[in-house]
């Protein structure tokens, strides 16, 4: 499996994320929360280049003991990427969507080359 | 600041650019050989109240005219004459393109800048023709005052047939009908109904006015002796005393964009229309498709039981439902055996039409037609152009116009 270069590691900031090319295949690379994430940017929806979208936190309704609404937060640890299409929200650490978590993006393997990062397209 | 954080479409707001986001779709168009045949969407959309300063040029009353300018101070785009819908279209800053739109560049020159963006999309998603609808205008029909509906439309109407539908060959529509005024509605059909560029007209369904009321039947009838079709567009109304109790915009877009179509189809329907004026072809927009089944059955199954309260009916409500004309936007796609069943039930190879309802967040693109499995490719064809171009008198043939595929 030939292996695409993303970036110096330490020019990838936290929070970042890169596109890179193989043949025809577009990938989206993210650097969260420590780890690195490879998705394709292909929306599982309509296409759409969802790797490109706003990262924003999971949406979280608050309930009290006695299951009245309190209100709304967003999440402290989950994090979602939006296809900017039409709103096809994906869980950054694994590529789920996550409105039916059946639906998952393709995955890539990353590796690191002392300070550089790669990608297993294909 | 960048809202596009990637490599190679990287994208400043100032640089925003509707061909680099529809990069996919282009690529679509070019898979799927759409430059074989021609494409029509019947139901787009660009945002008049970026051109208000141009319209606002086209109102008759002088009062009206100084009013609506004044209140437009300092920025036209947010004409306070207009009344404006409470609702999240952008899902709080996930759709980027509603924040970046109004710096998207356009190149100086002849081309007016809604029609130039337009076509742009058009020609990255393969479009040949688009019939082109306001977006805030849709919300006209529950101004308060219905004389200004009359007069703001109205100058919208002249507004683009002058500035846009005489000048763009790609570019059609079916102009907003005042509905709150059955005799301004009259007029408008005799003012607009030849003027180039102008297909049919359009009741934007949320109001409150009965399709059935007997002042409009002069109106169906001079459409019907045109030739023009008479298209209803949904929407939402979150006024509305029964979307009211929806508590999230889900749920208000979900139900409204349907329910009042619903409220129109049944009143045109039990009423008789379709037998009064059997020529007149009639185009329900932005509803999606899953509610036709719900209303053939609930019609047909009451219909039998209570035939005597539709006396007009010749045949059943759902046959008649057959010889309408549907957009197809947008599709619920999420069962594939619902939808097949849908399209099966409403002969959708000659009653089916494409709709893109591009820009707007919920967009859909040709190859939701064109993927689907169960369509041979001469249905595919028909839907995403044929039938449009036999409906609106196009005479496209096998012309393509996009420039892109």
């Amino acid at each position: 499996m030939p292996e695409v270069f993303v970036s110096k590691i330490g020019d990838f900031a936290e929070g970042d994320r890169r596109i890179v090319f193989h043949g025809g295949q577009e990938i989206g690379v993210f650097h969260w929360q420590g780890n690195f994430y490879a998705y394709e940017n292909l929306c599982l929806h309509q296409g759409g280049p969802c790797c490109e979208g706003v990262i924003m936190h999971k949406v979280e309704d608050v309930l009290a003991p006695d299951k009245t609404w309190i209100g709304q937060k967003f999440s402290a640890s989950d994090a979602h990427f939006v296809c900017p299409w039409h709103g096809y929200e994906y869980d950054i650490r694994t590529g789920e969507c996550v409105g039916n978590r059946k639906l998952r993006l393709k995955s890539f393997e990353i590796r690191r080359r002392d300070d550089e990062l790669y990608v297993v397209a294909g | 600041m960048d809202l596009q954080p990637n490599d190679f479409r990287r994208m400043s707001v100032e640089e925003f650019d509707t061909t680099k986001l529809l990069a996919h779709a282009s690529k679509q168009a070019k898979e799927r050989g759409y430059q074989r045949f021609p494409i029509v969407d019947v139901d787009s959309h660009h945002y008049e109240t970026e051109s208000m300063s141009e319209i606002l040029e086209y109102l008759d009353d002088p009062v009206l005219k100084q009013l609506a300018t004044a209140t437009s101070r300092p920025n036209a785009k947010n004409a306070r004459i207009m009344n404006t819908m409470v609702g999240y279209q952008d899902m709080g800053g996930r759709i980027p393109r509603y924040g970046q739109r109004s710096f998207e560049k356009t190149p100086a020159g002849e081309t007016q800048r809604d029609a130039a963006l337009t076509k742009r999309w058009m020609d990255a998603v393969g479009v040949d023709v688009a019939v082109l609808f306001p977006t805030p205008m849709l919300a006209l029909g529950v101004h308060p005052q219905v004389e200004v509906e009359i007069a703001l439309s109205r100058a919208y109407n002249r507004w683009l047939c002058d500035k846009i539908l005489a000048h763009e060959e790609r570019l059609v529509s079916m102009l907003y009908l005042p509905f709150n005024d059955p005799d301004a509605t009259y007029d408008f059909v005799k003012e607009f109904g030849q003027k180039k560029g102008v297909v049919g007209f359009l009741i934007t369904s949320t109001r409150y006015r009965p399709v059935h009321a007997n002042q409009y039947m002069k109106t169906y009838a001079l459409l019907e002796e045109m030739g023009l079709p008479i298209a209803f567009h949904g929407s939402y109304h979150w006024h509305d005393q029964a979307q009211g109790m929806l508590n999230r915009f889900i749920s208000v877009h979900a139900l409204g964009f349907v329910w009042y179509n619903m409220i129109h189809l049944a009143n045109w329907i039990i009423n008789g229309l379709p037998e009064r004026f059997p020529k007149l072809k009639v185009i329900w927009l932005e509803s999606g498709l899953a509610w036709i089944p719900f209303m053939m059955q609930r019609f047909d199954n009451e219909y039998l039981m209570r035939t005597s309260e539709a006396p007009a009916l010749k045949k059943m409500p759902s046959d008649y439902m057959r010889d309408m004309f549907w957009a197809s936007q947008p599709m619920e796609i999420t069962d594939m055996g619902l939808l097949k069943e849908t399209l099966r039930v409403i002969n959708a190879e000659t009653q089916l039409l494409y709709s893109s309802d591009y820009p707007h967040w919920d967009f859909d693109l040709p190859s939701t037609i064109y993927d689907l499995p169960f369509l041979s490719e001469e249905a595919k064809r028909n839907i995403l152009g044929g039938n449009a171009d036999r409906l609106f008198n196009l005479k496209l043939g096998a012309r393509k116009l996009a420039q892109a595929v």
